[in-house]
């Protein structure tokens, strides 16, 4: 699969319903731009400029505005993430026991730097600052499952597990 | 709502909260009141969730029903307790004994011997409450709580933050109540005036001041905002506020609206904080419902509502401009200042903003009076301030103490000192904005002054600790790193001289750094400091300031002989596996995470299995090796 095909947008005409339901929504909303964007996340996993479109249209500012406020918070996404999204934490109380070590371990397990995204869409890797679980520090977490107290030496076993279930 | 109503509610649950605040044999007499034997408090603060503590409760009431014990014992989640390293933590009343790293298998024992039986399973306990001779203490006598002074904190761990009535049985809305019923706004104002109350977001301006500032203000239109952006890596308390004792923010936002005259507020809070979201969502929910939210609040006339917004990962929204700008929908950039927000903020109306921190301090004073507040803490601040304590320290965690206690309390008694035998190096306070205190100043004691004296700031609260493995080089670097992605970039000192400090710091990290180049940084920083917008640009040479002041050695040692002391900074390190005491048992291959390890030819005399070698390019230096060596055979050059 090339990375042309992964990035094309595949948006449903039910995730379409549910956008304009949430535009129709914050439509005239003081500041009603974020809240609009995150909930659009929630639907398609990532705010492509199709995506942006329909909200600078549904809520009557330029798309210009939309792709600033966008690009601005590093909560939104411009591209798709993987089915198991590894974020490591790179909070001071995680730093200061080895989380970069972690970080680099987990890049070179799945060939990725953080930021991408693996060709076959199973593992996207990023870096958080602080998910406050610093008394498991340093942390790692899957999706939503949290990782704590963690060593380079158990990342790759890690990711195994999730390789033997999402197989597919 | 009425006050009677009010009253009714917290006589009926105050007796159920108190049990979980005296130690045990008076909390046993009023056990006896309530309609519960015994209560087991169980942690979900998101440090527990973590840990699996939902599991936990799922286990406990399972194991209850089965044994049927559930009418007699009552399970309570709680948020944050503060010990966040012994998770997850379960406590039962009237005992007040404390399990630590509770497990499902652990909990059918507990509900069993303990709860069933009456025999308290010590091997549970945390070992900290286990005396020698067997005897047990309760949690509030341990050294982690015995220190602390929990105003801000007072609720966190004790009651259900999702039940409203367990906070209005802890005296919860009196404060608002006595506001509306008999003080003016200007009372309420200079109440929290004479407090000495300082804001505990970071820069300690006077929150009364504040206050007063955003009711002078002339305009119709005023907003109440609460700035929940925790931005600072490793600090926590906002959250922990949020997560137990929502209520209390509520209450004080309430108060806060009939001071300057503000009738809708707004609480920004972080995205990542799941689980504080949801729990202030209910908590507004309930307030709602009760009356204490809305329309003619306790039927004195007074309007307020509060809306949640959002933050989406941006370090700069913790300034205050530039979280009223994202709460308007906007890039969270900030502005210059003045006009300060109490004048023009919020849509462009006159805006209250304080800090989780603050607000939670607000009822208790209103309630207590201000002269019992400004009685702690020291001449210039007042109060207790929460830490967020972290790194490399026993007890990780949430602690609140009263302004003017040192470093050592803090660290040595509180915190349990440092783990593994190391030596005590440095503590960070402020985060990116802040700077490291070395050992040689732990007496010190902490206020907002004394940390600036230093070279480093309160900020919110983040304490992180570092022991001799931690190079300072690196630390400064990693603030760095974090700036400059942070930076919003709207200002050229802060945009450039982040990246341009940051390359520099990466030079020295590398071997490759010059005298003349700390020079350079203490220059840049000048110009960085007087010329950035906001306090972001403006605070982040801190860190390399800070620590270049105090461990200049170690820069030098970088620089001038090529070595990193501490043993970080990975291009001027390699490690080696000495072939002749390898014993070839293939260890360090089997847990070397990047498969730099292999086998060779050689077999060193005397042994019997070919020894191994480390692949130098493939390498990550992360010391898995060394550290599963038995034989000492891998070395750090």
């Amino acid at each position: 699969m090339s990375e042309q095909n992964l990035n094309q947008f595949r948006g449903t005409k039910a995730q379409e319903e549910q956008l304009q339901e949430v535009i129709a929504k914050h439509r005239g909303q003081p500041g009603g731009l974020m809240p609009t964007l995150q909930e659009a996340q929630g639907i398609y996993g990532y705010l492509p400029v199709e995506v942006q479109t329909m909200i600078a249209d549904g809520l009557g500012v330029s798309l210009s505005e939309v792709f600033g406020v966008a690009t601005f918070y590093s909560q939104f996404s411009l591209t798709p993430k993987g089915k198991h999204v590894c974020s490591v934490c790179l909070g001071t109380a995680c730093y200061v026991k080895g989380s970069d070590k972690v970080l680099e371990a987990l890049e070179k397990k799945l060939g990725i730097k953080a930021g991408e995204c693996t060709p076959d869409g199973e593992f996207s890797i990023e870096s958080c600052r602080c998910v406050g679980a610093c008394g498991l520090a340093p942390v790692m977490t899957i999706g939503e499952e949290v990782y704590g107290k963690l060593t380079p030496d158990q990342v790759g076993k890690i990711i195994d597990s999730y390789m033997d279930k999402g197989g597919e | 709502m009425t006050f009677e109503e009010l009253t009714r509610i917290r006589k009926e649950k105050s007796d159920l909260i108190k049990v979980r605040k005296l130690v045990a044999l008076e909390a046993e007499k009023l056990a006896a009141n309530t309609a519960y034997r015994k209560q087991v408090l169980v942690c979900g603060g998101t440090g527990c969730t973590s840990s699996g503590s939902k599991k936990i409760i799922e286990a406990l009431e399972n194991e209850l029903k089965a044994q049927g014990l559930d009418k007699e014992v009552l399970v309570v989640r709680t948020g944050c307790f503060g010990l966040c390293s012994l998770g997850p933590i379960v406590i039962v009343y009237p005992e007040g004994t404390f399990y630590a790293q509770a497990t499902p298998e652990g909990i059918v024992r507990i509900v069993d011997e303990h709860l069933k039986k009456g025999e308290v399973c010590k091997d549970l306990l945390y070992k900290e409450t286990v005396h020698e001779d067997g005897s047990i203490i309760s949690l509030s006598e341990t050294n982690f709580y015995k220190k602390q002074l929990r105003i801000a904190l007072r609720n966190c761990g004790v009651i259900d933050p999702e039940n409203i009535e367990e906070y209005i049985g802890t005296r919860g809305y009196e404060a608002l109540y006595k506001v509306l019923d008999s003080m003016t706004p200007d009372e309420v104002v200079k109440e929290v005036l004479d407090s000495g109350l300082r804001g505990r977001g970071g820069a300690g301006f006077p929150t009364g001041r504040k206050w007063m500032f955003t009711k002078d203000a002339p305009g119709d239109v005023k907003y109440v905002a609460c700035n929940a952006d925790e931005g600072d890596p490793g600090a926590f308390m906002d959250r922990s506020i949020l997560e137990g004792d929502p209520h209390a923010i509520i209450e004080a936002m309430t108060i806060a609206s009939y001071a300057v005259g503000a009738h809708q507020g707004y609480v920004y809070v972080r995205a990542e904080y799941p689980v504080a979201v949801h729990r202030l969502q209910v908590a507004l929910q309930q307030a709602r419902e009760y009356g204490l939210l809305g329309k003619n609040i306790f039927g004195k006339g007074h309007d307020f509502d509060i809306e949640i917004r959002l933050g989406a990962g941006a370090f700069v929204c913790g300034e205050e401009t530039a979280l009223l700008t994202s709460i308007e929908g906007n890039r969270g950039e900030p502005r210059p200042r003045p006009p300060f927000p109490a004048v023009k903020g919020l849509f462009g109306k006159p805006t209250l903003l304080n800090n989780v921190e603050t607000y939670a301090n607000i009822a208790q004073i209103i309630r207590k009076g201000a002269a019992w507040y400004s009685s702690m803490g020291t001449e210039t601040s007042k109060g207790t301030k929460v830490f967020a304590l972290g790194g490399k320290i026993t007890n990780v965690g949430l602690v609140e103490i009263p302004m003017g206690t040192t470093l050592r309390e803090i660290i040595e008694e509180i915190g349990g000192g440092i783990p593994n035998g190391k030596k005590f190096k440095a503590a960070q306070t402020g985060g990116p904005s802040g700077g490291c205190i070395p050992a040689k100043y732990i007496d010190t004691p902490i206020d907002y002054e004394s940390l600036q004296a230093l070279g480093s700031m309160m900020g919110s609260g983040g304490l992180i600790v570092m022991d001799e493995d931690n190079c300072m080089v690196d630390v400064s670097k990693f603030y760095l790193e974090f700036t400059v992605d942070e930076s919003c970039g709207k200002c050229t000192p802060c945009r450039v001289g982040t990246r341009k400090l940051h390359q520099l710091l990466d030079k020295i990290s590398k071997g490759k750094g010059t005298m003349e180049d700390l020079d350079l940084i203490d220059s840049l920083a000048n110009h960085m400091k007087s010329s950035s917008l906001c306090a972001l640009g403006q605070s982040a040479p801190n860190p390399v300031l800070s620590t270049i002041k105090q461990f200049r050695d170690e820069y030098e040692a970088h620089i001038k002989e090529g070595r990193c002391p501490a043993g970080v900074c990975k291009e001027l390190l390699s490690y080696e596996i000495i072939k002749d005491n390898c014993v070839g048992c293939g260890l360090c291959a089997k847990n070397c995470p990047v498969g730099a390890i292999s086998k060779t030819d050689y077999i060193a005399p005397g042994k019997k299995l070919p020894a191994y070698e480390i692949d130098k390019s493939k390498c990550i230096k992360c010391g898995v090796c060394m550290n599963n060596c038995r034989l000492k055979a891998i070395v750090r050059k």
